[in-house]
């Protein structure tokens, strides 16, 4: 592999922006090897996130669920379940860390605009200004079952409660002026007269009245975080989001043409381009050589896909339950079962199922592959694979050429699945001048490079 | 038999009990808000010997007028204590007349998760009409509804706390099952204004349940382990704090609000002060005592014939937890009136409450209790 020069690149100076996300409620994390350890243990958080910290990233973030996934007819059981509240979490991860930014995914269908920002306002002040906040929408009424408010919001109404969400959330976070607290205990009253507004907001789903309780942070307030794939989606990231955290990451083109379109859709509702960073999600596989790390990756693969979450991947795909088949043997014989979408199950993968199916029959055939082995080839792929130096080389080509901005790595083993990264590749990274060698600023967006909150 | 001793609560919220405490503080009044305060100010108490802090919460400002209108929400400046701390327990107020009970489990649980076994919970109630208009819910008014959506919320809390069985994760890599769901259950309550279905999204917390106080007669003595008792007299008190337990509720604490004679100032001169802003109101069902540390340690070992603890809220965080964690505390603990926690134990522990087992454990699942 040849040194690119960074002369000759868009974007010669720019710099790859690690976030860690840390997993779980998924196959991709191996629960399975003896080294990985307890997902609900406060050290395993604390082990992460101080790694990624001694990794300069620039955030730890939380995932969200607001109910348990169910397969078969009952709750999921293969995969790992069960997950703090992010907040909550984060606040801890605040006190036991200095500099990485604590980034909470919150939902905007089942929580109220004010409880939720003077929440995030709170882990903001706590941590110095190094909050974000991931914005997601849930828009199936299974998870409304564990809510006051039950039901559930059709998909274009998620979007718009969500946008009204935000829109109140800034209003509570600028509520106070920069100097609404009195300097001395002789002043006539704590806050200065005047200085704390009030926020009214009426709307088609909010209608609330309230004085904030909290001063801006050292950061403004928490950066916002979105994904979001549809077109809806990607228009509401390119009006509001500061960090956008996409599925593109792992193909270099499929990459930059998501950044291409984010970055019209950018322009189109008047913000400057440098207003978005995009930090894909992948995993990062390493190895001395490169056939030791496709060693690595193929038993990784393997640990990922048992036989049994193999026939659940199949059966979700072709609608059957496929539990106590042989995951070795081959493809199911059956036609898909062609249903609605339930929502369910959270996903809309598998959307054009017949398609799908009439294609992994072909490659399998072609290939000799088992069920379990189509499912490692052909179902959803994650990430990079490689040496150090190799996935530096790679990785400084995506972010020179503004295919993304850094990724968001989801180590496959919990905690220690980041330390490879943080040793190994981070130093390649740092040789060729496209990661920071010191943290420069305290705030998760001066980490981002984004410009302050007005 | 001599009653057990008694254990200590310290209210850490805002800058004390007197809406003026701020003026007295030893910070500037912006520092109220920052977390190297809160962490001071929370190891203080730890080190002073207190079982418990506790942190008041609204989503309404603290203060109208001169006093604080800013505060950081309990559940964070819990989360935020119990990882700058090691032995002490924490307890947010949260009030469900609002709030999703759901996300109140949650945040409990996790709670209790990030700091192993330390966690309670003091039920609140939001009875300002403004809290409804803040959250955009429709008003939930009277003392009758507010005791329904305290009851109700902590039903659901503490059900889906009880929703994971402890040996829920089974993590069996022959099955290639890392969940039992066999030992997840729905909760499937129904009140009168909402449903909730569960299970939790969190696994179950370290002590089964996290310790419930609240206020006595706002939520049911069978759903609360340590009921907030007081009256206008040491007598009063004490006969409140008997009537709760004759109600069975396991423990009865007594909330004191104390003004400490401090080295420079007594604690009538530290409140004719303060009172130059504003009154300090006298709070129904909160004992207060103003006097010298001695006098306090009386008081507490004339109440310990009838509570198990107390809460103690201090006129000026500042002033008097330095005096009662130099002169009241040791006292208490030389004089076996009261114990301080021992490390490595939970909240339940520290308060001599058994660690309950999951209301849906079968008789199958059933483990040797164990606390962690």
């Amino acid at each position: 592999m040849t040194r690119t020069d960074p002369t000759d690149v868009p974007r010669p100076d720019a710099r790859l922006h690690f976030g860690v996300f840390f997993q779980g409620v998924n196959h991709w994390t191996i629960w399975s090897d003896p080294s990985s350890g307890s997902q609900i243990d406060p050290a395993s958080f604390l082990r992460v996130a101080r790694t990624a910290e001694r990794g300069l990233f620039d955030a730890f973030f939380l995932g969200d669920g607001q109910r348990l996934r169910e397969s078969e007819g009952g709750i999921h059981e293969l995969d790992v379940a069960g997950r703090p509240d992010s907040i909550t979490q984060l606040s801890a991860l605040a006190a036991g860390t200095d500099r990485i930014g604590l980034v909470s995914t919150s939902n905007t269908t089942y929580n109220e605009p004010a409880d939720l920002a003077r929440r995030l306002s709170g882990l903001d002040l706590l941590s110095g200004g190094r909050a974000g906040w991931n914005m997601v929408t849930t828009h199936n009424a299974w998870t409304g079952e564990n809510f006051r408010r039950g039901g559930f919001l059709d998909h274009a109404d998620r979007y718009t409660r969500a946008e009204e969400f935000l829109s109140v959330a800034r209003a509570v976070w600028n509520g106070w002026s920069e100097e609404a607290v009195a300097a001395s205990a002789d002043a006539r009253s704590w806050s200065v007269p005047g200085a704390v507004g009030r926020v009214r907001s009426r709307g088609a789903h909010f209608d609330v009245d309230l004085a904030p309780t909290l001063p801006r942070s050292a950061q403004g307030h928490p950066v916002i975080f979105q994904a979001g794939d549809s077109g809806e989606g990607r228009d509401f990231g390119a009006r509001n989001a500061d960090v956008i955290f996409s599925a593109h990451g792992l193909d270099f083109d499929d990459a930059l043409g998501f950044a291409e379109d984010l970055r019209r859709r950018l322009r189109a509702a008047g913000r400057p381009e440098g207003a978005l960073r995009i930090l894909p999600g992948t995993e990062i596989i390493i190895g001395a050589t490169e056939k030791e790390a496709e060693e690595k990756a193929r038993w990784v693969r393997l640990e990922q896909v048992t036989p049994a979450v193999a026939l659940g991947i199949a059966g979700r795909l072709w609608n059957i339950d496929l539990s106590g088949r042989d995951a070795d043997g081959p493809l199911p014989a059956e036609d898909p079962v062609i249903a609605e979408y339930t929502g369910k199950f959270g996903s809309s993968r598998f959307r054009d199922t017949l398609a799908t199916v009439a294609e992994w029959r072909a490659k399998a055939e072609a290939n000799g592959w088992s069920l379990r082995e189509a499912v490692i080839e052909l179902g959803p792929q994650r990430g990079h694979v490689g040496t150090p130096a190799g996935l530096a080389e790679k990785f400084a080509r995506f972010v020179r050429y503004g295919a993304v901005d850094g990724f968001n790595v989801s180590p496959y083993l919990v905690p220690e699945g980041l330390d490879d990264i943080v040793d190994l590749l981070v130093p390649e990274l740092q040789e060729r001048g496209v990661y920071r060698t010191a943290y420069t600023g305290t705030t998760l967006r001066e980490h981002l490079g984004l410009a302050p909150v007005e | 038999m001599p009653r057990p001793a008694l254990r200590l609560a310290v209210e850490l919220d805002g800058d004390g009990a007197h809406p003026a405490a701020w003026r007295r503080a030893a910070h500037a009044p912006g520092e109220l808000l920052s977390p190297r305060r809160l962490a001071r100010t929370a190891a203080a108490a730890e080190n002073a010997g207190f079982t418990l802090v506790t942190l008041d919460d609204s989503i309404l400002p603290p203060a109208s007028g001169a006093g604080p209108v800013g505060r950081i929400g309990a559940v964070e400046r819990a989360a935020f204590v119990a990882a700058s701390t090691s032995v002490v327990g924490v307890a947010p107020v949260v009030a469900t007349t609002y709030a999703e009970p759901f996300h109140v489990s949650s945040q409990l649980s996790s709670l209790d998760h990030v700091s192993a076994g330390r966690a309670g919970w003091v039920v609140g109630a939001e009875e300002d009409p403004s809290a409804a208009r803040a959250w955009g819910r429709p008003l939930v008014e009277g003392p009758e509804a507010l005791a329904r959506e305290a009851r109700d919320g902590v039903r659901v809390v503490r059900d889906l706390w009880d929703s994971w069985e402890d040996n829920a994760v089974i993590r069996s890599v022959a099955t290639s099952r890392y969940l039992d769901r066999e030992r997840l259950h729905a909760v499937d309550f129904t009140g009168e204004t909402y449903s909730v279905k569960g299970p939790s999204i969190v696994p179950r917390p370290p002590q089964g349940r996290p310790v419930v106080l609240a206020r006595q007669g706002l939520v049911p003595a069978e759903l609360t382990d340590v009921a907030l008792v007081g009256g206008t007299t040491a007598k009063e008190t004490g006969a409140a704090g008997d009537a709760a337990k004759a109600a069975g509720v396991p423990l009865a604490f007594a909330e004191i609000e104390v003004a400490l004679d401090t080295p420079r100032d007594t604690a009538r001169e530290r409140i004719a002060d303060l009172e130059r802003y504003s009154p300090w109101e006298e709070r129904p069902g909160r004992l207060r005592y103003t006097g010298s540390a001695e006098g306090l340690v009386v008081l507490l070992a004339e109440l310990a014939a009838s509570v198990d603890g107390v809460r103690l809220l201090p006129l000026v965080l500042d002033e008097d937890l330095s005096v009662l964690s130099r002169l009241v505390l040791p006292e208490l603990f030389v004089r076996r009136l009261a114990t301080r926690p021992l490390p490595g134990t939970t909240l339940r522990t520290s308060l001599g409450l058994p660690r309950p087992a999951s209301r849906f454990a079968t008789a199958t699942t059933l483990v040797r209790e164990e606390t962690r």
